[in-house]
């Protein structure tokens, strides 16, 4: 669709249909329902970072009164083996060796036990008289030494994957992977200037707000509700079904409001534990995650060492380029080790490039899914390099990337050709954007860095109900994490040519709709947004249908315009109108009520790139970096809900400059973390941050019917390096390593004759 | 364990309970009186997402002992909105969409009103730090800002 359209919903921002009940309190989250004669579950956490259980012993605890069930890895089934599929990855057995250790710890905070009592506090003293005795093993906590063959191992079964042949000995290495093209030698053979470095990008934590939190009810038969927060309720159907050997039918998921996610609530921590619990209380569990739990015992995503070398002719033309990438995958495999080797390069033309990546297991938690897995990584590193290579060559960032933009026609780094993509659209917006040509600021740099996401489809289900008085009721099955409902309800006005505000969309729990995956891969919008439009297409050619038997004249002699049935021209003009409200209203004697309804595994989700330019000014003496100033471009496709494209693309900013500047986690030698709490992780606060601007490009998607392309993660890949080249060139010392917390910038700074 | 009996206002209502003395004022509003609105983001007072008014202060529902209230006044999130309908701020919140995922929101929106009682005319500078303590992920705070200038504007010049 080019952008000559005349919409009349789409492109607007109107207020969100779940809105009033946000802002009063209403609406429940994850720990907000609180069920009839329902008890607390807690889970008791291991004090070691690695170590064998020799025994547990919950009979104390079992005796106390107000304990209703205890529950240790002895409890559950033997799961199977095989992917666990979304965004995540890794495998089903370690899932459920990670919510309840079995003969090992690997990591502090991993769950040994867990009760359900009558009280939280009843509860915490259950779980303080279980015995539980290690023994106690050397924790594996850096990433390179992890790799080395005499390590201390993780797994002694785990033996690298993707190797011509197995190997003889297992490793911390889970997997590596090598992606290439051309012949790198005679690449940085034809290259005037080569830059290389070795970037540390630390372990860091979506930090959603809103803690993990779920409301497990068995019966005797074993059919099983479960409230929780998550992105996903048909996947956490399904892995709760594995883990536990259940039946997916006897599990109904019903997905509360959920207090953010970007990644992290794909994958189950509580749920499982919470069914078993409820089903030996017989009684409802409620069960929620502390802070402390959160940062110890979900997953973060990885810390990674990124190598880039990275050639150029001297007039800025790259000539080749190589990454070795290593990421923590935590305690057990699937680091986004993937994702991270087929961005690192992807928004450049090259003809030789290679890259190499590894999984390491490391005595962490295991990592999941955060806003554009693996990228940010490997992404910040080659934009850096990249401005290394513009500061050399005396040739402007925006420039130097432009000169090597892929476009449509480009052969992707990991296989396909590009369609129309936006990535020289933003370049070019950048250059001439108002904060871009005006001076930078005294004492302040100005760093530039590329973005990029792949996005995804996937599955999604739809149905539209016309209510009897022609107001629309719209089901779909995607948590609404950031205002999709209100994307959905515009979309389905748009098509069907009604008012969104006779519009309400709910998500269905896992009984009521079509299975849906994970509200993640920035595909919600893309994929449950063309599920939406094909059920609304599917109402029009039904409604086409009613009026042309009420007027008696074939249905393809009927049109539908501005909500309404007209008759074709040349067919009978005496013919009246028929709207929706009147063809709703004479269902019953056309046929019955008006259902339509979609199903699709979304194809064609249009790659998403992104611009970020920032001033950040550094304080010598005290090595604290401001940000004065911060621009994101971005390509959209189109921007359905305009202000939450542009919330999107702020949140992910605020999110990469935290990570940039602030963000990591700590680690003592014994493998626990210092720093498990918002005070100590500390995330962008309102008075560390400046306005965000924001502008969005439009290069329409083809395989959207309104050119929708995902927005979701890109926004957090260019951050950290839009700040760590702002950086360089506000003190001219290159630090490489993240985040730049004062010490190390002052540390730097000194080290380089301040 | 022994109970303490309190007696309190919540939102202009005598209510009475019975907690636990280690009990918070949080987990006595969410779990024993089902005033869910009050969120829990940290429980040690770190992110602002229990935020309540207090006989008129701006506290952390996680660091007040529920024991601590009898005889006192407090104001949640459920106390906003009038018969008249949503306030002002909970208005300029939806308008600017402020929100993403809206945990963050009550919080947000409770100290925003205690920020505009204090500072009726704030600058972006007052707001930003006044709301410090209040931790949002999703949005980068750019419209959550926007929508308390724009707030303040109409608290102070009603239209």
């Amino acid at each position: 669709m080019s952008e000559a359209i005349d919409y009349k919903v789409i492109g607007t921002s109107p207020i969100r249909p779940d809105g009033v009940d946000k802002v009063t309190g209403r609406a429940q989250y994850g720990a907000d329902l609180n069920l009839p004669n329902q008890i607390y579950g807690k889970v008791l956490r291991s004090p070691h970072a690695h170590a064998r259980i020799l025994g547990i012993d919950t009979s104390r605890a079992r005796a106390m009164p107000g304990v209703f069930a205890v529950i240790t890895g002895a409890d559950f089934p033997e799961s199977e083996r095989g992917a666990i599929g979304g965004e995540g990855g890794g495998d089903v057995s370690d899932l459920a060796k990670n919510i309840m250790a079995r003969d090992k710890v690997l990591y502090h905070g991993h769950a040994v036990a867990a009760v359900a009592a009558s009280s939280q506090s009843v509860a915490e003293a259950a779980l303080a008289a279980i015995e539980v005795r290690y023994e106690v093993l050397p924790p594996v906590l850096d990433l390179l030494s992890a790799m080395q063959p005499d390590a201390p191992l993780l797994d002694p079964n785990c033996f690298t994957k993707n190797l011509p042949e197995k190997p003889e000995r297992p490793s911390n290495i889970a997997a590596v992977m090598k992606l290439g093209r051309g012949n790198v030698d005679e690449g940085f053979a034809q290259a005037d200037v080569i830059v290389e470095g070795e970037y540390r990008i630390p372990m860091a934590h979506q930090g959603y707000i809103e803690p993990h939190a779920c409301v497990a009810s068995a019966n005797e038969q074993g059919q099983t509700t479960v409230w929780c927060c998550t992105q996903g309720h048909f996947e956490f159907r399904a892995m709760t079904a594995k883990v536990l050997r259940m039946n997916i039918a006897d599990l109904k998921f019903i997905a509360s409001e959920i207090g953010g996610g970007f990644g992290g609530k794909t994958v189950v921590y509580l749920e499982p534990l919470a069914v078993l619990l409820s089903r030996k209380a017989r009684r409802p569990v409620k069960m929620m995650m502390t802070r402390e739990e959160v940062f110890r015992a979900t997953g973060p995503t990885s810390g990674a060492i990124c190598r880039i070398r990275l050639g150029a002719r001297r007039d800025g033309t790259f000539t080749a380029a190589s990454a070795w990438l290593a990421y923590e995958a935590g305690a057990y495999a699937g680091a986004p080790m993937g994702p991270g080797a087929m961005t690192v390069f992807a928004p450049y033309v090259l003809e030789h490039f290679q890259v190499e990546a590894f999984d390491v297991l490391v005595n962490k938690p295991k990592v999941a899914a955060y806003r554009a897995p693996g990228a940010p990584q490997s992404m910040y590193a080659m934009e850096c390099a990249i401005d290394e290579l513009s500061i050399r060559l005396g040739i402007d960032p925006i420039d130097l990337r432009l000169k090597n933009a892929a476009e449509a026609g480009t052969q992707a780094p990991y296989g396909p050709k590009f369609p129309p993509i936006g990535l020289k659209a933003c370049l070019e917006a950048a250059r001439v954007h108002p904060n871009y040509t005006r001076p930078v600021p005294a004492g302040a740099g100005r760093g530039v860095a590329v973005g990029f996401w792949f996005n995804v489809g996937m599955q999604s289900s739809a149905e539209v109900h016309i209510n009897e008085n022609g107001t629309v009721t719209l089901v779909e099955g995607s948590p609404d994490i950031g205002g999709s409902r209100a994307s959905m309800c515009m979309m389905a006005a748009e098509t069907l040519g009604v008012p969104y505000e006779q519009i309400r969309a709910l998500i269905g729990d896992t009984e009521s709709t079509g299975f849906s995956n994970v509200t993640g891969g920035s595909r919600t919008t893309f994929a449950t947004g063309m599920a939406v439009v094909r059920a609304c297409e599917d109402i029009i050619a039904q409604c086409k249908a009613r009026a042309a038997a009420t007027w008696g004249v074939d249905a393809d002699q009927v049109l539908w315009e501005d909500g309404r049935a007209i008759p074709a021209p040349g067919v009978n003009a005496e013919l009246k109108p028929l709207s929706l409200a009147e063809i709703a209203g004479n269902a019953a004697r056309t046929g019955g009520p008006l259902l339509g309804r979609a199903s699709l595994n979304a194809q064609g989700a249009g790659a998403g790139f992104s611009v970020n330019f920032a001033d950040l000014a550094v304080d010598r003496e005290t090595g604290k970096v401001d940000v004065l100033a911060f621009t994101a471009i971005q390509d959209a496709g189109k921007a359905i809900h305009r202000a939450y494209v542009e919330g999107q693309i702020q949140g992910g900013a605020a999110q990469g400059l935290g990570w940039a500047l602030n963000e990591e986690y700590i680690y003592d030698e014994q493998g626990v973390m210092q720093n498990a709490g918002f005070l100590d992780y500390r995330i962008p606060v309102a008075s560390d941050l400046p306005m965000i601007d924001t502008q969005i490009i439009e290069v329409p998607n083809p395989s959207h019917p309104f050119g929708v392309r995902g927005v979701g993660e890109t926004p957090i890949v260019a951050p950290l390096a839009a700040a760590a080249n702002a950086v360089a060139r506000a003190t001219g010392v290159r630090i490489h390593d993240l985040p730049l917390a004062p010490p190390r910038v002052l540390a730097a700074l000194e080290a380089a004759g301040g | 364990m022994n109970k303490i009996q309190i007696e309190t206002a919540i939102n202009g209502e005598v209510v009475e309970f019975l907690c636990e003395p280690q009990q918070s004022l949080l987990e006595v509003l969410r779990e024993t009186l089902g005033r869910t609105g009050t969120k829990e983001g940290c429980a040690t007072g770190d992110c602002g997402a229990c935020s309540v008014l207090m006989d008129g202060r701006l506290v952390c529902a996680c660091l007040v002992l529920a024991a601590e209230t009898g005889g006192h006044a407090i104001t949640t999130i459920e106390g906003i909105a009038t018969d008249a309908g949503l306030h002002p701020i909970q208005q300029k919140f939806l308008e600017h969409a402020a929100l993403q995922c809206g945990i963050c929101t009550p919080g947000l929106i409770v100290a925003t009103k205690a920020l505009l009682e204090k500072h009726p005319e704030p600058d972006e500078t007052t707001i930003r730090y006044w709301l410090a303590g209040n931790l949002c992920r999703c949005t980068g705070y750019d419209k959550i800002i926007r929508a308390v200038q724009d707030a303040a504007r109409e608290l102070a010049h009603p239209a």
